[in-house]
């Protein structure tokens, strides 16, 4: 008899659950074929899609280590009825409840420095006011256009970046040391106790307005963003860099998200049903993170979001509408 | 860790400790307004603003061409219809909106006490870009 070592088995395992995953997430990129017949279905059913697709989202998006917001947008505006003025306020909502689900955990726990965030948060709130304006005022296809392009700029950001756990900070900058940016927290893996400190803090800075203006113009968080700047450019530990992302996003989301608000761009049949699928599928994903293999999510996350970015590129383009 | 660094971790505690305590309140407050009338709104406890039924025709529409078409209010205009099932969640939505404002507020005694000015300063100017973002007066939507 055919004896399968445990390895095998295992990943076999995951590859059932990661194909049923993906089966899933495609069921409402079937129905949306037929967006002209929407009609013919009863109401709730796209909500109820919506749900069960940011369930899945929530399950995948931890265990990838990056913000459900960034998956929502592309997925849900490239394969949804909704239109993306909708689609984007639903995002920041979703990216913002979980960075508030999150925060207060990640603050106690000392992963999440609010002195690096502030500074941070202040530029990056008024730019991505803008970033919602101009999200607004521009014409559905142009932003379906650049969701594309900064999606697809996405998938190459988290095939190509490398992560520091510790990063080696020789001198702090003289900004982040009047600011008194720096800190202590303890490694939970090792035990070790860590004193950091940054640098680059003007650039950072700069970069943070840049990433205020992208989260309010697509709605899709910044996690993806504020990682590599904390971590790579500001040389924050990578924990730190995570923690303190979160913190940075629940801000500039608000901000953001009172915009679309304003503007009545929030249709609470949409919102609610993905903040509350995401909530729960990240609850699940937060258990699965020592059963499922994280780099095995992370690539079909970006075969996703691959995917995702094209459609949103096409879809813009009006070559598949 | 010598003295310094350790008043200051102590001082980032204290600062993380109050925050999250009132970031946390705020979240829960604001996530149980938001089931509790979303499930008023789709049980049918209370009349929607919009019909369930005439959705799939409008949540396809541009925001303007959306407004237009239901007369839904913008800005803080929602408030005169709150009891209208669609338009009660946006209380929940406003809530998780605005819980980071009680945390920023909470921080500046803390900083003004530590004579840390900056700090005090950067609280404020967060705070207020988020009331001026809530106001509408920054967005039109008044």
């Amino acid at each position: 008899m055919l004896k399968l070592p445990l390895s095998a088995l295992a990943t076999l395992r995951q590859g059932w659950t990661i194909g049923s995953l993906l089966l899933l997430l495609a069921i409402p990129a079937q129905a949306a074929e037929n967006v002209a017949n929407v009609s013919t279905l009863p109401w709730w059913f796209w909500p109820l899609a919506l749900f069960v697709t940011c369930f899945f989202i929530g399950i995948v998006a931890v265990p990838a280590g990056i913000g459900g917001g960034t998956l929502f947008v592309p997925i849900v505006g490239g394969f949804f009825p909704f239109h993306l003025d909708f689609v984007r306020g639903a995002g920041l909502l979703v990216a913002l409840a979980s960075a508030l689900a999150a925060g207060p955990m990640l603050l106690r726990g000392g992963l999440s420095s609010l002195r690096l965030a502030l500074p941070l948060a202040l530029l990056a709130c008024m730019s991505s006011i803008a970033g919602a304006l101009l999200g607004l005022a521009l014409p559905a296809s142009m932003i379906q256009t650049a969701l594309g392009i900064i999606v697809l700029g996405i998938v190459t950001l988290m095939l190509m970046s490398k992560k520091s756990e510790f990063p080696y900070v020789a001198q702090a900058d003289r900004l982040s040391s009047a600011l008194g940016i720096h800190g202590v927290f303890v490694d939970g893996a090792s035990n070790r106790t860590i004193d950091w400190q940054v640098h680059r803090t003007p650039l950072g800075l700069a970069l943070f307005l840049v990433i205020g203006v992208m989260a309010g113009m697509f709605g899709i968080g910044a996690g993806w963003a504020n990682v590599p700047a904390l971590n790579l450019l500001m040389g924050a530990p990578l924990k730190v860099s995570a923690g303190t992302s979160g913190l940075v996003l629940s801000l500039v989301d608000s901000s953001a998200a009172w915009v679309y608000l304003n503007r009545g761009a929030v249709l609470p049949m949409i919102a609610v049903p993905s903040v509350v699928g995401m909530m729960l599928g990240a609850r699940i994903g937060a258990r699965l993170l020592h059963v499922l293999k994280g780099s095995v999510i992370r690539k079909m996350v970006i075969a996703l979001l691959l995917f995702a970015g094209i459609r949103a590129l096409l879809k813009g383009l009006g070559l598949w509408v | 860790m010598n003295d310094a660094s350790s008043t200051h971790a102590q001082q980032q505690q204290a600062e993380a400790s109050r925050y999250a305590l009132l970031l946390d309140w705020g979240t829960r407050i604001g996530l149980l307004a938001l089931v509790i009338s979303f499930a008023a709104y789709l049980f049918g406890w209370l009349k929607p603003h919009v019909p369930l039924e005439q959705l799939p025709g409008v949540w396809s529409l541009p925001v303007a061409t959306y407004l237009e078409r239901t007369a839904t209010p913008t800005g803080w205009a929602w408030l005169t219809l709150v009891y209208k099932g669609d338009l009660s969640n946006l209380v929940g939505i406003a809530l998780l909106a605005g819980c980071s404002l009680p945390p920023l507020l909470g921080l500046i005694p803390l900083y003004l006490k530590r004579r840390d000015y900056a700090y005090a300063g950067i609280s404020a100017f967060v705070a207020m870009v988020l009331v001026l973002a809530a106001s509408g007066i920054l967005t039109g939507g008044h």
